[in-house]
């Protein structure tokens, strides 16, 4: 039943669509049918992806009538790019790589065709509950999880086993603290800690909003107040301000996960607070120079541990203006399966597998082996909640984004305002303040403020 | 320079009057309008069309991330735009990148022109080294500077200040347009430095041997002979670098992303900001047509100066 | 050793130094493109190693160089063609029938350049989508031809009106038409000044990095989106970034290096004399 209804929505869409482009879509139709099916796939240049299309052969095998045509671009150019599409209704793209951020937001606009009837050995259930419901939306599923993570700390064990530092289950911001300094030695290119400091919403603001929770605070009040300038974000960011000053590496401003990757891959950082899917990267000897000195526990906490750590997954989804929906359907089910899985485990070993989405996987004796820290990523994923988020009740979902579809400028903007607090352009107060007052000037211009 | 301009003024009229003269004498009446109709129709629709587009979106509430937002919005868009900080904030450093770029890339590309004018050992092989920042797609340029040079760990820079014992400068969070003005600065340096020598190149060596007997030393022979000599082609660097300059946006886009805080944001990136981060397409589109309006400014005060040069 | 020989080293020496300067960044990328990713962010940085191919390798492994290389030259080119088509008879025009029209109509062409693609990003988008131009060479092949277009016609309108009058109004005493005379007479003429104007298109057109990323997807992707899938990945990518940038612009690069002769002369005759 509630299949049929989804129909008569996308027919809504077409609606729209069809004064402009009928013509056009008339002519192409007569003329699609009669080759074979060509899904043209959008995808980010992480490691995980390059391996998915470097290992797509297989799939084609199995599927002589579909082709698949790779557009991999950078995480900020897809984002733009696959945004523009959709809301457009181009059809330029039969799947699209996509976060827990957008897909509930563009599931509630229809744009993403629902999941209903997945293959019989799909085995849904063994995906990750946190994850699938990060996927969801109004209980249907809207996109097959590619890799998921949440975050921990790393550090470098031969550094803090010369400082003489006994690393605990569950550090404090404080003991990360006293921990960089005890480490921190510029002179011979090493430094105390590495955090994010590039601004954007999926870069340092994604870890500070989940300092900002664990220290108590949160974006928005009940009513979608911003609470930027409030007291828990004061002191959670002048902590983070200041602990990078003092002990991060020249540069912090412009480093995002890659570039910290890079940084703590060369032994350059003691500790770095970031995504899980960077364990799997830090054991892998041909990219990194840290494999054996690789020690991690858990993202340190504040004043509470909701919040602490983040829950985000890369998922492929299927645009409901795509004219390939079944074949594209066939690759994503592909793509996310314990087949492929299987796959990538045999053919580039079990380190590189994509983390985070299969219960499977963190029961397979070959992953535990190769991957030590693969009960601790489970556990971090699972302890993670999206709807109770922060200390105090708040009206949003997602924790270390807001899931509204303004978002992306909130966040930037604000990132943008602590990477100045952070270089000592602006002081902190002058940096919460305008982004206070330019996340209220847009929550208004959205209509949620009066 | 006051003289060869009227002389050539004088010049111009008199073809011109003796074309006037011969068409009419002939009989033959030029129709220029199919000529030029094909360009100034393209061109005019290209930018009609979507200026038309853009001013119907600037008018309403159109966010692509939120359908929900609809309805006719009046001057809201503009408003909204106008009473933001930021929009001030990016004027200003659009002014200031254009400004000390034009100014780094003239005075760089005259010196350089100079120096290439002089016989040396391999300076066919020096010239090709000198030009060849133009040919680079400026996104490979601002990658290159910021992840192999101005890296503040990695980079040559760094390690070169390390060599001699001083601190790495972290290039993009203290100089942050600096770094940029930089980098555009290094990409356009090559186009002034190849217009200023051809033009330095095409002046008389005649005159410059009479200017040398008259006992003229190399500082005034710069400022008598040659930098008169070179008013046209420095109008034509000054026009040409003005155009690209005010819509620089790559180089922002992979280094620094218009941060930290608004210290690189310029007008086409704020645009760009509103259009595809916020996905706020009237917004954007207000930024547009305040951008349209600003160019116009532009062409109206400094392209009609130096074009006046030009048409001497 | 005499004063001038003297000089001429001392010329000689400043003026490689400089060139070394300024063409540094593009060695060093040259050089990153054969290290290996652990080499190439080693400090302090290493200037002898042993080269390795690897990077390459890997670059051809995951993106199809060629496809995009060709998209670049046959946009470019058939932009600049078209582009040129447009322009010749609008700049022969204005050079030699100037109306009191003619100043402000170049002055308005170019100002339209001064507009941020961004700003009408939504607008042509919308209209690409329903004329079904998305990702097709056609689509940007328009784009660029127009973005060219006003510093095209304005320095093709420099170069027509060196041509010195009497060759033409000779022409025109024999009975030539207005037809015959621009392609006969003044093409011919001055064929420098279009070549280099030709050049600079070209140039422009390869390296146009906004519209090319929005409105190809995969069928008429240029070299500019080839660079958009390795700059910045994760991990180590110094290397491999150095590798693509190189082949993203070395055919641009020998292409200008082999017609700097020619676009100088073209210069030379027509806007900076």
């Amino acid at each position: 039943m509630s299949k049929c209804s989804k129909t008569n929505k996308w027919g809504d869409i077409d609606m729209g669509k069809r004064f402009t482009a009928a013509f056009a879509s008339a002519l192409l139709a007569g003329t699609a049918l009669a080759q074979a099916e060509t899904i043209t796939i959008a995808t980010v240049n992480n490691g995980d992806m390059i391996i998915m299309q470097a290992l797509s052969g297989a799939f084609e095998a199995a599927h002589p009538d579909i082709t698949l045509d790779w557009v991999v671009l950078e995480e900020n150019v897809l984002r733009q790019r696959v945004t523009t599409d959709i809301a457009t209704g181009s059809g330029q793209f039969d799947v699209m790589t996509i976060g827990t951020y957008e897909v509930p937001i563009w599931a509630q606009q229809d744009w993403l065709v629902p999941l209903e009837t997945l293959p019989a050995d799909y085995d849904l259930d063994d995906v990750l509950a946190p994850v699938r419901d990060g996927l969801s939306y109004d209980g249907t599923l809207y996109a097959l999880p590619f890799y998921a993570e949440s975050t921990m700390l790393y550090y470098r064990t031969d550094l803090f086993q010369a400082a003489g530092i006994e690393v605990v289950d569950q550090p404090t911001y404080e003991q990360v603290r006293d921990w960089a300094a005890a480490v921190h030695d510029p002179a011979n290119d090493v430094y105390g800690i590495c955090l994010r400091g590039k601004p954007g919403w999926g870069e340092n603001m994604a870890f500070l909003s989940t300092m900002v929770n664990t220290f108590g605070g949160q974006w928005f009040d009940m009513d979608w107040n911003p609470t930027i300038d409030s007291p828990e974000w004061r002191e959670a960011i002048g902590f983070y301000v200041d602990l990078l000053n003092s002990y991060g590496p020249p540069g912090a401003s412009s480093n995002g996960f890659n570039e910290n990757l890079a940084l703590f891959s060369t032994g350059k950082c003691a500790m770095w607070i970031d995504a899980t899917v960077a364990a799997g990267m830090l054991s892998n000897p041909d990219q990194s120079q840290v494999v054996d000195t690789l020690g991690f526990t858990a993202t340190p906490i504040a004043v509470t541990p909701k919040g602490s750590h983040w829950l985000w997954s890369w998922a492929l989804a299927i645009p409901a203006s795509s004219d390939a929906q079944d074949a594209a359907l066939e690759f994503i089910s592909w793509a996310t399966s314990k087949e492929y899985i299987q796959l990538v485990g045999a053919e580039r070993g079990w380190v590189s597998v994509p983390p985070g989405t299969r219960a499977s996987t963190y029961a397979n004796p070959e992953y535990q082996a190769a991957a030590p820290f693969a009960q601790f990523v489970l556990d971090a994923i699972q302890t993670t909640d999206p709807i109770d988020n922060t200390l105090n009740p708040s009206p949003y979902t997602g924790i270390q984004y807001v899931g509204i579809p303004g978002f992306q400028a909130i966040g930037t903007q604000v990132g943008q305002m602590i990477a100045a607090a952070l270089t000592g352009q602006m002081s902190l107060d002058e940096a919460l303040e305008s982004a206070q007052r330019s996340t209220e000037r847009t929550m208004r211009q959205a209509g949620y403020l009066r | 320079m006051a003289m060869t301009k009227s002389a050539n003024g004088t010049a111009q009229r008199r073809i011109r009057y003796s074309a006037a003269a011969r068409r009419k004498g002939s009989r033959r009446q030029v129709n220029t309008l199919p000529l030029v109709s094909p360009s100034v129709i393209v061109l005019f629709l290209w930018m009609i069309v979507p200026l038309g587009m853009t001013i119907y979106f600037s008018l309403i509430r159109y966010n692509l991330q939120n359908p929900f937002l609809t309805g006719f919005a009046g001057i809201e868009n503009y408003e909204y735009l106008l009473t933001d900080p930021a929009l001030w904030t990016a004027m200003w450093n659009t002014l200031i990148l254009v400004g000390s770029v034009l100014v780094i890339t003239v005075v760089c590309g005259t010196l350089l022109a100079v120096l290439f004018d002089a016989e040396f050992y391999g300076r066919g092989i020096a010239r090709l080294l000198v030009i060849a920042p133009f040919f680079v797609m400026p996104t490979v340029s601002a990658l290159v500077w910021k992840n192999l040079l101005m890296h503040p760990i990695n980079g040559v820079f760094s390690s070169l200040l390390r060599g001699i014992g001083l601190e790495p400068i972290d290039w993009f969070a203290d100089a942050p347009l600096l770094s940029i003005i930089i980098i555009v600065s290094w990409q356009w340096i090559p186009f002034a430095f190849l217009i200023l020598l051809t033009a330095i190149q095409s002046l008389d060596n005649e005159q410059k041997e009479a200017a040398r007997m008259d006992g003229a030393g190399p500082v005034s022979m710069f400022f008598f002979i040659i930098l008169p000599h070179l008013s046209r082609a420095l109008s034509v660097v000054i026009m040409i670098e003005m155009i690209f300059l005010l819509t620089i946006f790559a180089e922002i886009f992979v280094t620094t992303a218009g941060g930290p805080g608004l210290a690189t944001t310029n007008l086409p990136f704020l645009i760009y900001a509103r259009a595809l981060l916020d996905s706020d397409v009237g917004g954007a589109s207000a930024g547009g047509i305040i951008a349209v309006v600003l160019a116009n400014i532009v062409a109206i005060f400094l392209v009609r100066a130096v074009a006046r040069n030009l048409d001497q | 050793m005499t004063k001038q020989h003297q000089d001429k080293l001392m010329i000689t020496g400043l003026a490689w130094f400089v060139a070394v300067v300024i063409f540094f960044p593009l060695f060093w990328m040259l050089l990153t493109g054969f290290k290996t990713e652990t080499e190439a962010v080693t400090t302090p940085p290493s200037l002898f190693f042993a080269p390795t191919l690897e990077n390459y390798e890997e670059v051809m492994r995951r993106a199809d160089y060629f496809k995009f290389a060709w998209n670049s030259i046959f946009i470019s080119g058939v932009a600049t063609l078209v582009s040129l088509m447009l322009a010749v008879p609008a700049a022969y025009a204005m050079a030699f029938f100037p109306t009191k029209r003619t100043k402000s109509t170049l002055l308005w062409m170019l100002s339209t350049k001064m507009l941020p693609p961004v700003g009408v990003l939504m607008p042509i988008f919308l209209l690409f989508r329903d004329m079904g131009l998305q990702d097709t060479q056609i689509g940007l092949i328009i784009v660029y031809a127009l973005m060219n277009l006003p510093i095209v016609v304005w320095m093709l309108y420099t170069f027509f009106k060196e041509v010195p009058r009497e060759i033409l109004e000779a022409g025109r005493m024999d009975g030539a038409l207005p037809k015959d005379e621009l392609y006969h007479l003044l093409v011919p003429l001055s064929l420098p000044g279009i070549a280099s104007t030709a050049l600079l298109s070209i140039i422009l057109c390869w390296n146009e990095a906004f519209w090319s990323l929005f409105l190809t997807t995969s069928d008429a992707t240029p070299l500019t989106a080839f660079i958009a899938s390795f700059s910045s990945p994760q991990g180590l990518f110094w290397a491999k970034l150095s590798a693509a940038s190189t082949m993203a612009i070395a055919p641009i690069l020998v292409f200008g290096w082999m017609s700097q002769k020619q676009l100088v002369r073209g210069l030379t005759f027509g806007a900076v004399k």
